[in-house]
């Protein structure tokens, strides 16, 4: 980004577009895009801490026996894998492209706070320091899962200090890019720029930074309890001292549960982005689409319970919490038949971006209908803690936000670069990461059938051949994922050149301005009919 | 019938593949249920996968047809259409209805899964890290069970069994047709009691007793594993049921009670100086043979004795009146002999405070022997050069009376 191209509404304001170069731009940087970037970047890097600890994982789980780590190692491995594909992977880039793209689409200069945005980003390195650093302490990590459920938690050495202080300052860091995201919405839209006709992802966001600051602090709580619990003679989790270890599961889940649409309402707003522009139609019932999101979020915080149905709640809380569970396949079903509405009739083409969108769609929905299966409390009975939720989630996570994270970077790559990414190796990467993905995933589902329970690092024969396959799928999946590494790189050096509008079917203010994005961008607001 | 669904939510993949796996005797399903509540649960689950498997091809069957039939490539254009409130409303209702349908058998078997009531017989379950401990609690004995399969497996040394990780020493007996009630709770952190076959999977729960009940309809050994992280060797606390026809199971239960000692139904605790169960109530009397094992002089010889802790308290245990009867028994046959106290503490906490916590755990039995009429100069206090010194934590946490001669 050495030379930065000016639109016409720029020429102005030349002297607006210097800025620190080298170090100290990424260190102080109040940019939105600088910082955007940092947060995609930091993303990728824990995506790949996080994915040498799966392939740890799978690795042990290659053969029965244990081969190659000690159970307490493996657990550490469960432990981190969690924490930083979540905290560290996922929610890290959905930031990221909250920052680059939400001024862009609403027509603002910058996120409305630019000092606490790039507060909001350092605060994050220092906690995955905290977080992957523990892995060298004495004790090891923590390893009693990234739920961190007492008394096991309570157990264990400094490592696990350093997993709350870690997650303490992540949900920090969450909360202020939070408080920035729905100030520059409420206040920073461009003139004629009603609520009503802000992209969806602008609208997703919102309400995810609402779900944020209302889930946060709810787990800082539960983690400091932890805390005094272990050092300071406080018996919030323990029954021996009138507290009860179940106490922490609902106040978990009471922040876990809304954190699973944290992850996934920025992801349906990327690919409620991407489908339309690449079918070439308008969104479909996008009216229904905002209150589907809305409704989603709502529910998201009476669920929780549904991940604790084996602690012995009691039968009206059972029924409860199922009915209540299962209502929340009703948003989503009407997010997914408005996808598909969008695509009907359409003018389709298959880039990157949509094949991607359309893993998202069908793998996602997969997971979805696995999750419908885990609502009712006496199936769960069964799948509860066994490797048919490990299927369940990652089906949710990786091929729906992970998949529609893939798909939000091609579609805005060349926006953010200048340049068109090789589109031959954005197909390879989606296919491999596809086939790879159910290979891995799919066995899983059999597995937790059977009665393989999660987090164990040896297993019965009877789980040998499809743990095997799981694995193997694993290790593609892992090693696809450079391809991503490799498109991405090919297309910050350069490549075709990318025009203001790459792709034709595209709506927005952000294809507006020239690519790459100048420094400055909507100085002087545009006006929207 | 569960062959058919799977076979169709894999259509596409191929089922001819997992016909071939199925004759590699490798599961993928739900284990046969031997209970009633196991048979709601899976037809429950049979229901519900046909149901999301038919949307599943509807919804996306629509998908594919306009990937293929909308496609800018083949000249289609776009249409503009991008609302209809008539079609909203429908694909809101629609998913609704079949929701309520679905909650309907769910609500049956959630009631009946929860009614725990008029059991024939009640076992506690408690967990440990990382082993189960069943309580017969009307029969008056109890034991451990432990993984039994040899490290030489799992290190690969040795081929690996049929049930390898999968089966244990002692396992839970039980008898067929009964309603059993498993009370559940744990001794350290949480478990979770996972029998497939049996339909039956609660946490365990340090401090808190949660029950589940089965009715079992076949004899026969069903195996499962702990289901909630417990520490290092959660991968290795199996947990496995043997189901008995009533005839056996009471021949088992008598010799049961003759191999643990057990007089009557309320036998007194006098064998249970070295219970490990430090949960266990006052009116359970346990005793197993990882104990008896532990502590081989409890059973045969009056001392020593060990009175065993709750975690920083010096509130005396059940068996108490057992071991003082002992030292004053042995006081009364020696004439010129003592008894020494020692206290213990674990190895958690400030060392200042655990040094003073043992004294008074000694003090608090020496207070007890006072009253029951023993001469304060018979009593030696006696501190043990190391405060610390047992295998586990549990074990550290006692009072020591040694004769002295």
């Amino acid at each position: 980004m050495a030379s930065i191209p000016h639109g016409n509404d720029h020429a102005h304001d030349d002297h607006h577009d210097h800025h620190p170069s080298g170090l100290k731009r990424w260190l102080t940087s109040t940019n939105h895009k600088d910082i955007g970037t940092l947060y995609m970047w930091f993303s990728f890097i824990m995506f790949i801490s996080g994915g040498v600890m799966a392939m740890t994982i799978r690795l042990e789980l290659f053969q029965p026996g244990l081969q190659f780590v000690e159970p307490e190692f493996f657990n550490q491995m469960t432990t981190l894998h969690g924490l930083v594909m979540i905290f560290g992977a996922i929610m890290p880039a959905f930031v990221g492209f909250a920052n680059w793209m939400i001024p862009l689409q609403i027509g603002a200069p910058d996120m409305a706070f630019a000092r606490m945005n790039n507060l909001s980003f350092m605060l994050l390195p220092p906690a995955a320091v905290l977080l992957i650093g523990s892995l060298f302490v004495p004790g090891g990590a923590a390893a009693g899962g990234w739920t961190m459920y007492p008394p096991l938690s309570i157990q264990a050495g400094i490592g696990m200090d350093m997993m709350i202080f870690a997650v303490h300052i992540m949900g920090a860091s969450s909360i202020m890019g939070s408080i920035n995201i729905i100030t520059t919405i409420l206040n920073m839209r461009a003139p004629g720029m009603t609520m009503m006709k802000m992209p969806m992802f602008c609208w997703t966001w919102l309400i995810t930074a609402f779900l944020l600051i209302a889930s946060m602090p709810v787990l800082a709580g539960a983690i400091t309890m932890l805390l005094t619990d272990r050092h300071f003679g406080t018996s919030f989790f323990n029954a021996a001292g009138g507290g009860d270890p179940v106490m922490f599961q609902h106040i978990f889940w009471f922040f876990g549960h809304p954190e699973v649409y944290i992850i996934a309402l920025p992801a349906f707003g990327v690919i409620s982005q991407v489908i339309p522009a690449f079918s070439r139609k308008k969104l479909f019932g996008y009216h229904s689409m905002v209150y589907a999101t809305a409704s989603i979020a709502l529910l998201s915080f009476i669920v929780w319970a549904h991940h604790m149905y084996t602690t012995g709640i009691p039968a009206a809380g059972q029924l409860y919490f199922m009915y209540a569970t299962m209502l929340i396949a009703v948003p989503t079903g009407v997010k997914v038949f408005n996808w598909l509405a969008t695509m009907w009739r359409g003018s389709i083409t298959l880039e990157t971006p949509m094949l991607f969108a359309l893993g998202f769609l069908f793998l996602f929905t997969l997971g979805g209908m696995t999750g419908l299966v885990l609502s009712l409390t006496p199936v769960d009975i069964h799948l509860h803690d066994t490797y048919y939720v490990v299927a369940h989630f990652h089906y949710v996570m990786v091929a729906g936000a992970l998949f529609s994270a893939f798909a939000g970077v091609y579609y805005w790559l060349p926006k953010w670069t200048g340049h068109m990414y090789d589109e031959r190796i954005g197909k390879i990467h989606f296919w491999t990461s596809l086939i790879f993905f159910n290979i891995t995933f799919f066995p899983q589902h059999f597995l937790g059938l059977a009665g393989m329970p999660r987090r164990i690092p040896d297993y019965n024969m009877q789980f040998a051949e499809f743990n095997m396959m799981s694995s193997i799928g694993a290790f593609g999946f892992g090693l696809s994922q450079f391809i991503f590494l490799w498109a991405v790189l090919k297309c910050i050096r350069g490549g075709e050149k990318a025009p203001a509008k790459p792709w034709d079917g595209a709506e927005g203010l952000e294809w507006t301005i020239p690519s790459p994005a100048p420094y400055h961008t909507f100085e002087t607001p545009p006006t929207v009919k | 019938m569960t062959m058919k669904y799977w076979a169709m939510r894999a259509s596409g993949v191929g089922g001819a593949v997992f016909s071939a796996m199925a004759a590699a005797k490798m599961e993928y399903d739900l284990q046969p249920q031997i209970t009633e509540i196991g048979r709601m649960q899976q037809d429950l689950h049979v229901a519900i996968m046909w149901i999301i498997s038919v949307i599943f091809v509807i919804v996306f069957g629509f998908m594919f047809y306009s990937l293929y039939a909308h496609r800018k490539s083949k000249g289609h254009k776009a249409a503009t259409f991008h609302e209809s409130t008539s079609v909203e409303i429908a694909w809101t209702v629609i998913p609704f209805l079949i929701l309520l349908v679905m909650a309907w058998p769910a609500t049956k078997a959630v009631l009946a899964m929860k009614d725990t009531s008029s059991p024939d017989l009640t076992i506690k379950v408690t967990g440990y890290q990382w082993k189960w401990g069943y309580d017969y609690i009307h029969d008056g004995f109890g034991y451990l069970s432990m993984l039994s399969t040899p490290l030489a497996q799992i290190e690969g040394r040795e081929p690996r069994g049929e049930n390898y990780l999968l089966e244990v020493d002692n396992p839970m007996v039980v008898p067929m047709n009964r309603k059993v009630r498993v009370l559940i709770t744990a001794n350290d952190v949480l478990h979770a009691w996972y029998v497939p076959a049996l339909g039956v999977k609660q946490d365990a729960i340090p401090g808190f007793v949660r029950d589940a009940w089965f009715k079992a309809e076949k004899p026969g050994i069903y195996r499962g594993q702990c289901a909630e992280l417990c520490g290092k060797e959660h991968g290795f606390m199996p947990t496995v049921v043997e189901v008995k026809t009533e005839a056996e199971y009471e021949k088992w239960v008598i010799a049961q009670k003759l191999k643990y000692g057990v007089v009557d139904k309320n036998a007194p605790a006098a064998a249970t100086v070295a219970a490990p169960a430090a949960v266990a109530s006052a009116a359970t009397p346990v005793v197993s043979t990882a104990a008896v094992a532990a502590v081989p002089a409890a059973q045969n010889e009056a001392l020593p004795a060990k009175l065993f802790f709750e975690v920083g308290k010096t509130d005396l245990p059940a068996n108490t009146k057992a071991a003082v009867a002992a030292a004053v028994e042995f006081l009364k046959a020696n004439a010129n002999a003592k008894v020494a106290l020692s206290g213990f503490v674990d190895k958690t906490g400030n060392a200042d405070q655990n040094a003073e916590l043992a004294k008074n755990r000694a003090k608090a039995v020496r207070e007890t022997l006072k009253t029951a009429g023993v001469d304060e100069a018979r009593i030696e206090m006696r501190k043990p050069e190391v405060l610390t010194g047992a295998v586990d934590n549990k074990e550290a946490r006692r009072v020591e009376i040694i004769a002295v001669k």
